[in-house]
């Protein structure tokens, strides 16, 4: 046999002490996992919302590390802030709304309607663009925004100027890099759904409409608003993209930026970053309720 | 089931413009790297191969390759250790806490990446530089395990999941100990699940932006950062423009291997 360790080696005695030790085992597989994420990442994440509440002084840019709000009571007096949140929420929405329009249909023939072999192409074919890079997708979109990209080309002839960059080109961008995280939790749902229901729907004289609203409809639900958990936060979190078609849109993912960038203002970037954090929070806290967690 | 002729035609019509405007935009980026007019006008009036040749003598683009490779090895590593220690730790005990190890695992993910940036960012500052360690290939391999661990804890844990003790325990009964059952046993039931997880998470960490952004200091350049820092300058457009072409092509590789992978497991 191949195997060599000996009897009553240090290897098999260390082996003997956490076979008899359950505990002792459970402590060593969980200590490095927890140290790295509980004191690395959790106590990272700690100091920078202590660090919220902290101040920069204006004269000398060091940091007062005196409690205070003045961070939040600055977020909520200014009319900016609320304007870059409601819009960066009105983006996120936007965003979740069109991928759940584009989605459905999609996942549903995937599903549904497409025979087994042209399904598993069809996941396929999903889940490709998922591997080409987050930037490259963006980088695309810049390319069929451009003056002299693809959608003027298209729009022209008909006399209409493409939107250039700006708002709706974020969403556009933003809709197409998260649609795959809306159409796989949807077909995922669907296909669990028995074809047998849909057929005695059809026999008890259901037409497409009252079937879809009756017997579909209840069952996706659960499956679109997980798939929305994926669109929203993304989308609420990004800066990347609308600095490259956004033109001169600011989102609050662009303030957090500017503030540890150029305004080198740490705790008030901190007090930014609680916005989507606690918006993401309340979407979650709300979602729970519909038990679509588990569908993730 | 029962749908009308129209309710088809029109899903079916969903369909493929769904997946036109998928892989248009994909496909334009492609065209565009053989354009010879460097404003990409659309559609290209001649065709040139010279921009492959430039970016692939082009030092910049090669050594941020290579960065992004060497930090994806590097959070993959990791995380293939935590991932699978806290998996285990998760499926075969029952203990206080539980569900909160599942949940700070997904954490890093859930959250705007620019959040997780800006907070390691401010605890490698205060906590690194001190110890003389600055910010660079280091952090960002730090930065990225954090969230790739998740993928790798997913794959290992429905793995253990499906696989149960009995295996194990007939291990046990036949005279090895814990180290051997784990190497003769355990480990090579877990590894396509490993493979699948570390395939994942090296893409997300090639792929990631924000997190490398807060953590990877000045010198440091890995591709996304070098194809952001390059995407605004007319100059560079067609160097940016193939290696985002280059990009496409190879995103082919990791979905041939998942399929490979996961070909594998149905033998199982």
């Amino acid at each position: 046999m191949s195997i060599t360790a000996t009897p009553g080696g240090p290897v098999r005695r260390l082996a003997g002490l956490l076979h008899r030790r359950p505990y002792l085992r459970l402590a060593t597989l969980l200590s490095a996992p927890l140290l790295w994420l509980v004191v690395a990442y959790l106590g990272s994440l700690a100091a920078l919302f202590a660090a919220a509440f902290w101040t920069t002084d204006d004269f000398t840019g060091e940091v007062v590390k005196q409690f205070n709000l003045d961070n939040f009571q600055e977020l909520w007096s200014q009319t900016v802030y609320r304007t870059i949140t409601v819009r960066s929420v009105g983006v996120a929405a936007a965003v979740t709304v069109i991928d759940a329009a584009v989605a459905f249909p999609m996942a549903f023939y995937m599903a549904k309607i497409a025979s087994p072999r042209a399904q598993r192409w069809l996941v396929i074919a999903v889940l490709t663009p998922l591997w080409a890079s987050y930037l490259v997708k963006a980088y695309a979109w810049r390319i069929m925004f451009s003056g002299s990209g693809v959608l003027s080309w298209i729009l022209d002839p008909f006399g209409i100027h493409g939107p250039g960059y700006g708002l709706p080109a974020t969403i556009t961008t933003l809709a197409y890099l998260w649609l795959p995280y809306m159409i796989l939790p949807i077909y995922a749902g669907l296909e669990r759904l028995p074809n047998s229901l849909l057929d005695a729907a059809g026999d008890l004289g259901a037409r497409t409409f009252r079937t879809f609203r009756t017997v579909i409809w209840p069952v996706a639900v659960p499956a679109v608003i997980a798939g929305s958990i994926f669109t929203f936060s993304l989308s609420l979190g990004d800066y990347i993209t609308v600095k490259i078609v956004g033109g001169k849109s600011q989102l609050i993912g662009n303030v957090v930026y500017d503030n540890i960038g150029a305004a080198d203002n740490l705790p008030f970037a901190a007090a930014v970053a609680t916005i989507p954090v606690v918006i993401m929070v309340i979407y979650l806290v709300a979602v729970r309720r519909t038990g679509a967690l588990d569908n993730l | 089931m029962t749908l009308s002729r129209g309710a088809r035609v029109a899903l079916r019509a969903g369909m493929i413009i769904g997946l036109a405007v998928i892989y248009v935009p994909l496909f334009v980026v492609l065209v565009n790297s053989f354009n010879a007019d460097k404003a990409f006008a659309w559609p290209p009036s001649h065709l040139t191969g010279h921009w492959w040749s430039t970016a692939w003598d082009n030092g910049g683009v090669r050594t941020a390759l290579w960065t992004s490779v060497k930090a994806g090895l590097g959070a993959t590593a990791v995380a293939l250790v935590l991932g699978t220690m806290a998996a285990f730790a998760v499926q075969r005990y029952r203990f206080f806490g539980r569900d909160t190890v599942s949940l700070l695992v997904i954490l890093p993910i859930a959250l705007p990446g620019i959040v997780t940036g800006i907070a390691l960012n401010n605890a490698f500052r205060t906590v690194l530089s001190p110890l003389g360690i600055q910010l660079g290939l280091f952090t960002v391999v730090v930065g990225h395990a954090t969230f790739c661990v998740v993928t790798i804890f997913n794959n290992v844990l429905a793995r253990l999941r499906r696989l149960g003790t009995r295996v194990e325990e007939a291990s046990a009964d036949l005279g090895a100990d814990t180290f051997q059952t784990f190497r003769y046993v355990t480990f090579p039931l877990l590894r396509s699940a490993l493979l699948a997880g570390g395939l994942l998470s090296f893409a997300l960490s090639f792929d990631e932006i924000i997190v490398t952004t807060f953590t990877a200091g000045a010198g440091v350049q890995t591709l996304p950062i070098w194809i952001f820092n390059n995407l605004f300058r007319p100059n560079q457009a067609p160097i940016v423009n193939v290696v985002a072409a280059a990009l496409i092509v190879l995103s082919v590789v990791p979905v041939y291997l998942a399929q490979r992978v996961s070909g594998d497991t149905r033998g199982l």
